[in-house]
């Protein structure tokens, strides 16, 4: 920081889009977004063939992790949305991996969080959205459209029914990519509120510097609750995918 | 009114919503222990849902700081 010069708390200039990889990232507009989705994407191939190359009876750290990761979402889909689950399993996975992987790359300082910008989660989300539309008509056919007025419900109050439910049904994609983009955007700008308390009061001479702990104080339990919002926001986003396929699959 | 400092106030008045989901979450902890306290063999199948109920909850405050933020510093 330049003496003399007011410092400016500038949140939201961690998420702008620059090109990488130099001159052929610029001429494709390659962005450092791309680049880590394709850094967790690599992460997350190395992860899975390493760990399941020594085939072990026992485990050992990175089988067992791998393990656990696979039987958890493998858990997670067949609970949810029942025997047909197996079928959603690989799709479930990705969508989950790459979320997860999204979330805990950027919590690296200088890393970029490409689960941070809405064009990201919402893509998915409306990917999630179509693909349980297309499974729900594939199964029931024209059957489909009875899901929008529940079974027992009068007859007198089926247009109210019928709007209120097909409105709750086109608000899902918006709420679950906002969900993971407000998540991942709030937390990060957060942590950069905070830490430029930390150079503000520094810059106020030895008082400030010694009032400059409070504000770092607070960044430490921050990151790890950032670290347990990671997962979490990763699982959420991976369990309401199953249970929009639950409905497809079993209409109520 | 300034337009800055109407948005700082803006700014303000939009955390407003936390406090209902303070009282949320509050309730969702409230339930999950009572229902472990009163059958504790049930915690591995009550303590998926009630982390589950945080996260939802805990989206709208997101919602809502998201928003303070926005009109801080957008």
């Amino acid at each position: 920081m330049i003496a003399g010069e007011p410092f400016e708390i500038r949140p939201l200039e961690q998420f702008e889009l620059h090109p990488a990889l130099g001159a052929v990232g610029h001429a494709v507009n390659f962005t450092q977004s791309n680049l880590f989705m394709v850094a967790g994407a690599l992460l997350t191939m190395a992860l899975l063939v390493y760990g399941s190359r020594p085939r072990a009876t026992v485990p050992g750290r990175w089988q067992s992790l791998a393990e656990m990761l696979y039987e958890f979402v493998h858990g997670m889909a067949v609970d949810q949305i029942g025997p047909e689950g197996k079928a959603f399993f690989p799709f479930i996975f990705t969508l989950f991996v790459f979320v997860l992987m999204g979330n805990l790359l950027g919590l690296i300082p200088f890393f970029f969080t490409y689960t941070s910008h809405i064009a990201v989660t919402g893509a998915l989300a409306v990917f999630v959205i179509c693909l349980a539309t297309f499974v729900a008509i594939r199964t029931h056919g024209l059957h489909f459209f009875s899901y929008f007025l529940p079974e027992g419900a009068p007859i007198v109050l089926a247009p109210l029914i019928v709007m209120i439910e097909i409105i709750s049904y086109l608000s899902r994609p918006v709420s679950l990519s906002m969900r993971l983009f407000a998540n991942m955007m709030a937390g990060h700008m957060i942590l950069v509120v905070f830490a430029s308390f930390v150079v503000m009061l520094g810059s106020l001479g030895a008082v400030g510097a010694l009032g400059a702990i409070i504000p770092f104080g607070i960044n430490i339990p921050l990151i790890g609750f950032e670290l347990l919002v990671a997962v979490l926001q990763a699982y959420v986003f991976a369990i309401l995918t199953c249970i929009y396929l639950h409905d497809a699959v079993h209409l109520h | 009114m300034d337009v800055a400092v109407a948005a700082k106030l803006g700014a303000g008045l939009a955390m407003i919503g936390v406090a209902g989901v303070g009282i949320g979450i509050g309730n969702i902890f409230a339930s999950l222990i009572a229902s472990v306290a009163r059958n504790p063999a049930s915690e591995a199948q009550v303590r998926p849902i009630g982390l589950l109920g945080f996260a939802l909850t805990e989206g709208v405050a997101i919602f809502a700081l998201a928003v303070a933020l926005m009109i801080l510093f957008l």
